[in-house]
């Protein structure tokens, strides 16, 4: 964790004492530390009048809102962050299922970003603020000191006296306190420095979403890459449906309406005749192309048969043996389906045309919820997923359900492609 | 002469369907655009073959050839010739597993094939008079990848040849024609073809499934 502050000092302390840095640390901690007198009465209070009132009831409420004192000053810390570090941590919270206040509630104090919360908050109203409390000593009695001169020769005649019972006689007399006081200002310029980013550093550890804490803007991303994933595939379906009953059919009209003609056209010696079995010839060359089109944005028979039948049915168009074991219970949702489809056949193209195989097994099974799909073959192996792009993709397209591609492929082979996607959508 | 019944969604195809069949002498007594009027116009006219599309309103998935099924499930004997756009073998086996057994023909064609007029006409004939007919392109893909099964490996190029054209399911005569070599020939090579695949060699229509069980072997979803 780099803490913005802590930064600055360190890369240029000569520059630090006259940067910007200095009355924005200052005014942090400052404000900091009124922040955490607060707190600290305000929770010394609650817990206080909590635990007197609790035998009424009342009490316990008091005590919850204590146990919630951290949100509100943990949302504030994060928006104060700004004085001093460009990046304040994003809040923890997930968004709760409904919007009433008892699923709020619910939902708060079951995360444990709440109870972090709570505890920065006490840190805050104690050891925050003794520190705090500690260097506004500081920062004032240096500026007193510097200040000296000025207030001689402003409350003159009235004696000053820095030490007791030795008064300053004239402004000019003064000086040396303000070299005290101007040092005393240098040390706050570095000791704000270092506090003010122990305190970033502090607040960042404590009030930052964790890994296993999704929050809001993660789950969101999530979901839209899924809507995303599943416009994409309605997309491909209904081109296929297209091709399928516009294109497909007409060039099948076509050359049957060619057939005809070339029946009509049999035994008279036309001309034409050879022409019309040539155009016949290149609508089916057409028909064969476009029907391999079709195939490659969504196959039909994984619509009709599913998983086991459209892998088959590639394993035989193949050029390269496939042995297909796949056995499963039952269809799987159709994105799972769909996925595991193209992943399987990304695959057997990758083992074809990079790997040298000349056997490729499929297996594929239900364990639980997941389904766990293998493709190995007995090529050259070395494949790397950073390399290519379409393993690459195929971990993409697995991500967005949440399941997970391992391909091991040591240099002599044989390359193994792992993948296991959960099917509780 | 044939009665058909034809169901087939796209409207240009249908009515060019209908043309062909009529100028060549058929009768079609139904052409229909749906699975459900399928079944009404065969119960009604009861043809003597039905030619029907795979894909068809309202799912547009497999519902002419489910149709085709329940329709023979209903007619026992009665001929289907279902007309796909897939080469997909699982359709093939589907239509082939779902009422082969009671007799009747049966016929799964790619669609381009009617471009074929002579063809076409040819396996609606056969359908109709009770043999079973399987696209050689569907034959093909099923025989190029059993080439590395062991009982295949023994066949000789002419008897795998052989076996194609059985798959499909010409009778030994028109192996004969297609192979201009001697019926006598064809029966001898497709006596080796049982016994190296281990087959009962029977009448057309199980000699055709018994094929077909064989290539596509245990890799049948």
């Amino acid at each position: 964790m780099t803490v913005a502050v802590w930064e600055a000092v360190r890369r240029r302390p000569g520059r630090f004492p006259v940067s910007g840095w200095v009355p924005r640390c200052w005014a942090f901690l400052l404000g900091g530390t009124v922040l955490g007198l607060v707190v600290l009465v305000v929770f010394a209070a609650l817990v206080a009048a909590g635990t007197v009132l609790a035998p009424v009831g009342a009490g316990l409420l008091l005590l919850l809102a204590a146990a919630l004192l951290g949100l509100p000053v943990a949302a504030l810390e994060r928006r104060r962050l700004r004085l001093v570090d460009p990046e304040p941590p994003p809040s923890p919270h997930g968004t709760p299922p409904r919007a009433d206040a008892p699923a709020w509630l619910g939902a708060r104090l079951r995360e444990r970003a709440t109870w972090r919360e709570l505890a920065y908050t006490l840190l805050l109203g104690v050891v925050l603020t003794a520190t705090g409390l500690g260097f506004t000593a500081l920062l004032g009695l240096s500026a007193v000191l510097t200040a000296t001169p000025v207030i001689v020769w402003a409350v003159a005649p009235e004696t000053v006296m820095l030490i007791p019972g030795k008064a300053v006689p004239h402004p000019l007399a003064a000086l040396p306190a303000t070299a005290v006081g101007l040092l005393g200002l240098l040390l706050a310029a570095y000791t704000g420095g270092l506090l003010a980013g122990a305190h970033v550093w502090l607040a960042k550890a404590l009030l930052s979403p964790r890994d296993e804490e999704p929050n809001g803007r993660v789950i969101e991303l999530t979901r839209s890459r899924a809507r995303l994933a599943d416009a994409f595939e309605a997309e491909r379906r209904r081109i296929e449906r297209d091709l399928h009953d516009g294109a497909q059919q007409q060039l099948v009209a076509l050359s049957m309406t060619l057939g005809l003609a070339e029946l009509e056209l049999r035994g008279h010696d036309s001309p034409a005749a050879p022409l019309v079995t040539r155009a016949r010839a290149e609508a089916r060359g057409a028909l064969d192309q476009l029907r391999d089109l079709v195939r490659g944005i969504h196959p039909q028979v994984l619509t009709d048969h599913g998983l086991p039948a459209a892998v088959t049915e590639v394993a035989l168009r193949h050029p390269v043996p496939v042995t297909v074991d796949i056995d499963l219970p039952h269809r799987l949702p159709a994105a799972v389906e769909t996925t595991a489809y193209f992943t399987v056949t990304e695959a057997l193209t990758n083992a074809a045309k990079h790997g040298g195989a000349t056997r490729v097994t499929v297996t594929g099974r239900l364990r639980g919820d997941t389904l766990l799909l293998t493709v190995t073959d007995d090529g050259r192996g070395g494949a790397d997923p950073e390399a290519g792009t379409g393993l690459q993709g195929l971990a993409d397209r697995l991500a967005i359900l949440g399941g997970r591609l391992t391909v091991t492929s040591p240099a002599g082979g044989p390359t193994r492609l792992r993948v296991e996607v959960p099917c509780s959508a | 002469m044939l009665r058909v019944v034809l169901a087939e969604d796209a409207v240009l195809l249908r009515a060019g369907l209908v043309e062909l069949l009529t100028r060549v002498g058929h009768r079609v007594t139904a052409a229909v655009g749906d699975a459900g009027e399928l079944a009404r116009a065969v119960d009604a006219d009861r043809p003597d073959v039905v030619v029907t599309d795979v894909r068809m309103p309202p799912g547009h998935r497999d519902e002419g050839l489910r149709a085709a099924l329940e329709l023979r499930a209903r007619h026992p004997g009665l001929p289907v010739l279902v007309l796909s756009q897939y080469v997909a073998t699982a359709y093939a086996t589907q239509l082939l597993g779902g009422g082969a057994s009671d007799g009747g023909g049966l016929g799964y064609l790619l669609k381009d094939r009617v471009g074929e007029v002579a063809d076409f006409l040819d396996a609606l004939d056969r359908v109709a008079g009770g043999q079973t007919v399987i696209d050689p392109e569907v034959v093909r893909v099923l025989l190029r990848q059993r080439t590395d099964d062991e009982p295949l490996r023994r066949l000789t190029p002419r008897e795998r040849e052989v076996l194609a054209l059985m798959a499909e399911g010409l009778n030994n005569q028109a192996i004969a024609r297609r192979l201009t070599v001697t019926e006598a020939s064809v029966v001898k090579h497709t006596g080796n073809i049982f016994m190296k695949l281990e087959l009962d060699p029977a009448d057309g229509n199980r000699r055709v499934l018994a094929v077909l069980t064989h290539l596509r072997g245990d890799t049948a979803a």
